[in-house]
């Protein structure tokens, strides 16, 4: 399947879906190992409902005249990937995923506030139902930014540290392709920087809150490429682990 | 013989039995997550339309088989269960006895939402299915299935699961 679509609706539900499913990946490899049992079943939840995301927009692909869902997810290589890098990332210590939870959900949460409107209606409806589905991941992601960003020096020392690190990642979210002047004219979507200015607005507010200092952000230097295929180290063995028991048996029920 | 073709009503009544595949008090008409039934006059074929409570829910297969083996072991000729998003599933469309079902699994219903938007103050508040009080706090927003939130109970000393509202 080509890289860059003609369609500008499938250029963007690509991106979505990628990126849903790529997190959703990283999220479920704390199943087992969270740092406390709520947090276990949390990450495990929420990767559980980003692949159910990602399985919504990938049938969405496919009634365009995309390949099955499960060929999609499971036999493309890291070139064809359009998630931005910030989800490839391995999951590290929990400061980095909580952070990195944090920075994608609101952003994702406000996409699909957005696209609850969008002119492609098959979207708008389904964006109206994962929007509420959102709130309780960006809640998750407030309560624990707000908890360990008011606690021990130690906790604010740390979750600094990965805001920082995070940060350059997270501008890569709002990385556009070559659609975007046509997704925003044909009332698709509201674009990228309309976006990335809604969630500044939406993050700055919760680390308000907290002892956390905000960075410049004017002075960062996004992480792009993830939206054309190119991709950190850590992409490809995660789409081998992933696509394992597909590429041994295809047609294995699992 | 002349066959008789159920009609809608009845379909829907044969439905009341088919139970969510994880809250056994629960009908799925009483979930809400049966959107449409349609029966074709001429052949006696039915339509059903689910929509799922949460994108990812795995139960959704299951209650796709349920309706079909329900159907069909009433004498139904074809059954087709199609799952779908048009109607998106909210928790407003739990039904009254839906909401009974859950307080006798002690599951809190979740608060009726209304035209109100699905702010912190709806995902935090859970009346307690044991003492029916307010006095309570939200521990985690996830629980041992999508739907379900973990909330704590101060004059009971308990925790108790609410189905999410959403």
């Amino acid at each position: 399947m080509p890289l860059t679509s003609q369609d500008p609706r499938i250029d963007l539900m690509y991106r979505l879906a990628d990126d849903q499913l790529i997190l959703g990946h990283r999220n479920s490899e704390w199943n087992g190992l969270g740092p406390i049992l709520e947090e276990d079943i949390a990450f495990s939840s929420m990767a559980q409902d980003k692949l159910g995301h990602s399985l919504q927009m990938y049938s969405m692909l496919h009634a365009l005249g995309e390949a099955e869902p499960d060929t999609v997810a499971f036999t493309r290589n890291a070139p064809q990937f359009h998630c931005c890098q910030l989800v490839e990332l391995p999951i590290g210590e929990y400061d980095f995923s909580l952070t990195r939870h944090f920075l994608f959900d609101h952003a994702e949460l406000l996409r699909f506030e957005a696209l609850a409107s969008s002119s492609y209606e098959p979207l708008a409806q389904v964006a109206r139902k994962l929007r509420g589905e959102l709130k309780y991941h960006a809640l998750h992601a407030n309560t624990w930014m707000k908890r360990l960003g008011t606690a021990t020096e130690e906790a604010i020392e740390r979750m600094q540290h990965s805001l920082n690190f995070t940060l350059p990642y997270a501008l890569g979210i709002f990385e556009k392709t070559d659609a975007e002047p046509e997704i925003i004219s044909s009332g698709l979507f509201v674009g990228e920087d309309e976006l990335k200015s809604r969630w500044l607005e939406s993050i700055t507010k919760v680390l308000a809150q907290t002892a956390l200092e905000m960075p410049e952000v004017t002075t960062l230097t996004p992480v792009f490429g993830g939206r054309h295929g190119q991709h950190t180290e850590f992409l490809q063995p995660l789409l081998d682990e992933m696509a394992e028991v597909f590429r041994l048996d295809p047609t294995a029920d699992w | 013989m002349p066959v008789t073709i159920p009609d809608k009503a009845q379909i829907l009544d044969w439905l009341q039995a088919v139970k969510d595949p994880e809250i056994p008090t629960i009908s799925l008409i009483d979930l809400g997550v049966v959107r449409g039934v349609e029966v074709d006059e001429a052949t006696g074929k039915v339509s059903v339309h689910l929509t799922p409570t949460f994108a990812g829910c795995p139960a959704m297969d299951y209650m796709k088989r349920d309706v079909e083996r329900m159907l069909l072991a009433h004498g139904v000729p074809a059954v087709e269960v199609d799952i779908s998003m048009r109607e998106a599933w909210t928790s407003d469309m739990l039904t009254e006895a839906g909401r009974q079902a859950l307080r006798q699994h002690k599951l809190s219903p979740p608060p009726v939402l209304g035209n109100q938007v699905l702010d912190l103050d709806f995902l935090e508040y859970a009346e307690c299915p044991n003492c029916h009080g307010n006095n309570t706090e939200l521990r985690t927003p996830f629980g041992a299935t999508l739907c379900r939130a973990v909330h704590y109970c101060h004059d009971c000393r308990q925790l108790f699961e609410q189905f999410k509202p959403v």
